[in-house]
């Protein structure tokens, strides 16, 4: 296995084969995986929000679905990944707490999946796996060797996609 | 533009201290009286900081927290999230419910008792922020959630980032006897409220 690399929260980073990609405790927000399966670059964004359009605070790309695939995108293809080659898997987008009036805000992961597939689709860049939903929090490894995902979870056992 | 939290002042923010210190007084109490016994707490820490730090504060995003969510209706809207480490939260059921022990786990009856405290703290809490600002505050029925704090805090950062890159934490550290709960409010006010409070108690 090779290096571990942190994604934080609002966050996103590349790597080249065997990295391994992190991003612990996911909850409401989605941790979207790029993978190119020729040269094994991958990279991992973990967003908050949909869209950077409705917010006037909107400097940090990473932080929203719309701009982070994007910035990630753009970083990976810098790094030397071709962009027909890129194939993606997600997950994420719980919701951690029940509300009879589910208001909008609570439904924060909802929106933040559905963000996350319309962007990736009008890329072009296909979703081979998703683990999404649910009211628990993931914590997701990517490794970049196999493009396989891991999914650890508290009393909801552990998934590779 | 809305005031945000990442433009507030020196003394603004030791007005918002103040009020932390004034409710979470008003939460010990409220806790006193109901377990009957005597309920000491430390002055409340305020602190302002980068939400990617948040999970750290409270030892890692992987570390399992219990969180108690409000949702706040009146003069202002908003969230109030009352944020415990598990150990704190089997201590605080414990005291309520008479017990010893300290197994990770929680049952159904510890769990609505966790979120009968975090009605009766977050609500003395409210109802004080509310005398000194005379402001109209309701609060929703709590909901709970117990599992990483990265996921349960994404939460109040979502609600938060919407505002700003910054939150507002209050730590809150009660005692009785020997036994330490460390408590965390997050307050999480809607774009416009934010303004509206600091108004409303005089501070811009």
């Amino acid at each position: 296995m090779g290096d571990l690399v942190k994604v934080g929260m609002a966050d996103l980073n590349c790597t080249h084969s065997p990295g391994v990609l992190t991003t612990l405790g996911l909850g409401s927000c989605v941790g979207i995986c790029l993978y190119d399966t020729m040269s094994k670059i991958s990279g991992m964004a973990h967003i908050m929000l949909p869209s950077s359009n409705q917010i006037k605070n909107n400097s940090n790309l990473a932080k929203f679905a719309d701009t982070g695939i994007v910035k990630l995108l753009e970083d990976m293809l810098a790094m030397g990944a071709k962009r027909n080659r890129i194939v993606s898997k997600i997950a994420g987008g719980a919701q951690m707490f029940n509300f009879n009036d589910a208001s909008d805000i609570m439904r924060i992961g909802a929106r933040n999946v559905v963000a996350t597939k319309e962007i990736l689709s009008s890329l072009n860049i296909p979703i081979l796996a998703e683990d999404t939903g649910g009211n628990y929090g993931r914590t997701i490894e990517l490794y970049s060797e196999t493009g396989m995902l891991l999914i650890k979870t508290i009393g909801y056992g552990t998934k590779q996609i | 533009m809305p005031l945000s939290i990442d433009d507030l002042n020196s003394m603004q923010i030791d007005v918002l201290r103040e009020i932390g210190n004034i409710g979470a007084g008003n939460a010990a109490t409220a806790l006193s009286k109901m377990i009957a016994k005597k309920i000491d707490m430390d002055v409340p820490k305020v602190n302002i900081l980068e939400f990617k730090n948040v999970p750290d504060l409270l030892g890692g995003p992987e570390i399992v927290v219990a969180g108690i969510l409000f949702k706040v209706t009146g003069d202002i809207n908003g969230s109030i999230m009352f944020l415990l480490d598990i150990k704190s939260a089997k201590l605080l059921t414990n005291l309520l419910m008479d017990k010893s022990g300290l197994e990770e786990l929680l049952d159904d009856m510890e769990v609505s008792a966790l979120q009968e405290v975090g009605n009766i703290l977050a609500g003395s809490y409210l109802s004080s922020l509310s005398a000194l600002t005379g402001l109209t505050l309701n609060i929703s029925v709590p909901s709970l959630a117990i599992d990483m704090a990265g996921a349960i805090l994404s939460v109040p950062v979502i609600l938060f980032g919407q505002v700003g890159d910054k939150v507002m934490l209050i730590e809150t550290d009660f005692f009785e006897g020997s036994n330490r709960v460390k408590g965390n409010f997050f307050l999480v006010p809607d774009e416009d409220s934010f303004e509206i409070l600091l108004k409303s108690l005089g501070v811009i």
